[in-house]
């Protein structure tokens, strides 16, 4: 199973789409690695740079609609290589989420209240999160702060994460 | 309670229900392109199992950057070329008989009512114009799709957009789509099927249905998805005049592929299109809309046809039907871009090829190219197009650069007048700048 801990980037913005995450031109390269310097470079983002606001950040904590756009698996992939096996919004576009999982990765849905709140309390803090598999419960904290959110996760979804994606699934049953 | 078509597709290729509503669906076709595939082929490799589910029902193209641009779209035409060859593609589709895959894929006859279809191409929703389930799948998905013929979807929920009203000249389907995507929003129809019904899309052409279905994505729907008529068994006639007596047969076996008159829906929208003006994006977003006569002080610096939108013969009889004895403006380039050999062959065959290049057009081969800033056609920082691509996100056609959509045209129009604008700009007032 992937690493679902550490420092959260918050991304303060709906609508973010693939091209954004990762812009078709890099969509030459034939390896995920060559795509490690190019994620989120295109954001539309005014609070955003992406040369200083990555680098140490294992989990996006989003608004709405994360992943639009095009099909491309580049873009999970751009996450995977800068170690970001977590992405956690209101929703997301249906193939980005997919996309995810069928990685191992993890698309986590959040009421948008809590997502509201999430970016209140910690946004523009260092923030640490830890993912407890088997309680479905984020841990938030930062200095002076400190929130469990428990989180659903389908049964499928579940067995994606634990199989390391659909791959790996799919060819022990089908 | 009845089913809609999406549901009758989904009961009839189930092949596993993992939990809740997970359906594992039989597919009856995948399709492949150089940008998404090639991954995935070195990835069944690695794993020692490089082979296919059935090399009948896979399909490939090399048609996003082709010919290639550098030695790193060569690798990935290579890695297509000779994966098509050791698994005995027969229909994969090299440079000269290479075109955009939505549109050269319906051209060959690949897609039937009733068909499951995924591709690694967001755009793969078109093909549910012919009463098919076609969504765009990640290159995972992809791969299994190559592998075991199969792929995993929640079980489909439907929005039905009922599209009614006399369509006012002027008007395309191009504008009706985008109006659609207006009301629904970006993400109005993540998690379901997008069902288009109603007077006006019976009176579409298949070349219209597919446009409509095209950028179901646009508002997040997983497929478009048309229902099979007459129009569908004229289309598919050559194709299919071997499995049926006469085309009333084709046509009753096809109508099993309509949604049952008591079926469920997440929604339902009665959408009149009598009064609805040309449109065009301003923004960032496909639902970011404005009447085209509200944009006419936007100047542009290119204006692009094409695509697996509007890069089809009807599309190019539109613009050339504007563009005709005109010449486009002195601040333009114009670039068209036929979306497979047959419409390039037909447009020549009709005279349109003459009409482009007379108004000033740079005619380029079928490629998928400029649409998404890959090749043929990309724009510069502060740069703006007009273009009949389908989506207008940040960058998009290159970093920097700005994109309204709009119809083929429009499109001409607007490289005629130098500024955004509608064909009734030319007919009216004729070459005003």
């Amino acid at each position: 199973m992937k690493n679902f801990n550490g420092k959260i980037l918050f991304l303060d913005r709906s609508d973010i789409n693939t091209d954004e995450i990762i812009p078709a031109k890099y969509l030459t390269e034939i390896t995920k690695e060559a795509l490690k310097p190019n994620l989120l470079e295109d954001l539309k983002l005014d609070t955003f740079n992406p040369e200083s606001d990555i680098q140490g950040k294992n989990i996006i904590i989003t608004r709405e609609n994360f992943g639009c756009g095009s099909s491309r698996e580049h873009a999970p992939w751009a996450l995977e290589v800068n170690n970001i096996n977590l992405v956690i919004a209101v929703n997301f576009a249906r193939i980005f989420k997919q996309n995810m999982f069928n990685n191992g990765m993890m698309a986590i849905e959040l009421d948008k209240p809590v997502i509201d709140d999430l970016f209140k309390v910690f946004s523009g803090k260092e923030t640490t999160l830890t993912t407890d598999m088997d309680r479905n419960i984020f841990l938030l904290q930062t200095d002076g702060a400190k929130k469990e959110i428990s989180f659903s996760l389908s049964q499928f979804d579940r067995e994606l994460v634990m199989a390391g994606g659909w791959v790996n699934y799919a060819d022990s049953r089908y | 309670m009845g089913k809609t078509i999406a549901e009758k597709i989904f009961d009839a290729h189930l092949v596993d229900n993992p939990s809740g509503d997970m359906h594992v669906i039989k597919l009856d076709a995948v399709f492949c392109h150089e940008i998404t595939t090639p991954i995935a082929i070195n990835d069944l490799v690695s794993r020692k199992k490089d082979r296919v589910f059935d090399a009948a029902k896979i399909k490939a193209v090399i048609d996003h950057v082709t010919p290639a641009k550098d030695s790193k779209t060569a690798m990935q035409g290579k890695i297509m070329r000779e994966w098509a060859r050791r698994q005995h593609i027969k229909d994969f589709f090299d440079i000269g008989r290479n075109g955009v895959c939505h549109a050269l894929f319906p051209e060959k006859g690949f897609v039937r009512p009733g068909y499951t279809v995924i591709m690694g191409d967001s755009h793969t929703c078109t093909h549910g114009a012919f009463g098919a389930f076609a969504a765009g799948v990640g290159t995972t998905d992809l791969e299994v799709g190559i592998l075991k013929g199969v792929c995993a979807f929640h079980y489909p929920k439907t929005i039905k957009v009922n599209i009614n009203g006399e369509r006012p000249e002027g008007v395309y389907a191009k504008d009706i789509i985008l109006s659609v995507i207006g009301r629904l929003g970006v993400n109005g129809a993540t998690g379901n099927v997008i069902e288009f019904t109603g007077s006006a899309v019976e009176k579409m052409s298949m070349e219209e249905r597919m446009t409509l279905c095209n950028m179901a994505i646009e508002a997040g729907g997983t497929s478009g998805i048309c229902y099979p008529d007459m129009v569908t068994v004229n289309y598919l006639w050559d194709f299919i005049k071997d499995s049926y007596f006469s085309k009333d047969a084709a046509l009753k076996a096809f109508k099993k592929w309509h949604s049952d008159s008591d079926a469920s829906y997440t929604e339902v929208i009665n959408h009149d299109i009598s009064e609805l003006k040309p449109l065009t994006t301003f923004g960032y977003k496909p639902d970011q809309l404005k009447e085209v006569t509200e944009m006419e002080t936007v100047k542009v610096d290119q204006v692009y046809i094409g695509s697996c939108t509007n890069g089809r013969i009807e599309d190019l009889r539109a613009a050339a039907k504007v563009l005709e004895g005109q010449h486009i403006n002195d601040t333009v380039r114009g670039i068209l871009a036929p979306a497979t050999p047959g419409v390039y062959k037909q447009a020549l065959k009709e005279g349109l090829i003459d009409i482009f290049m007379d108004a000033g057009f740079c005619v380029t081969n079928p490629t998928c190219g400029a649409c998404l800033g890959m090749s043929n056609g990309v724009l510069a920082s502060g740069e703006i197009c007009a273009s009949t691509t389908n989506r207008n996100f940040n960058g998009r056609m290159g970093k920097g650069g700005m994109i309204h959509l709009m119809s083929p045209a429009s499109a001409a129009a607007t490289a005629i007048n130098g500024f955004i604008s509608t064909e009734h700009d030319i007919k009216e007032g004729g070459n005003i700048h």
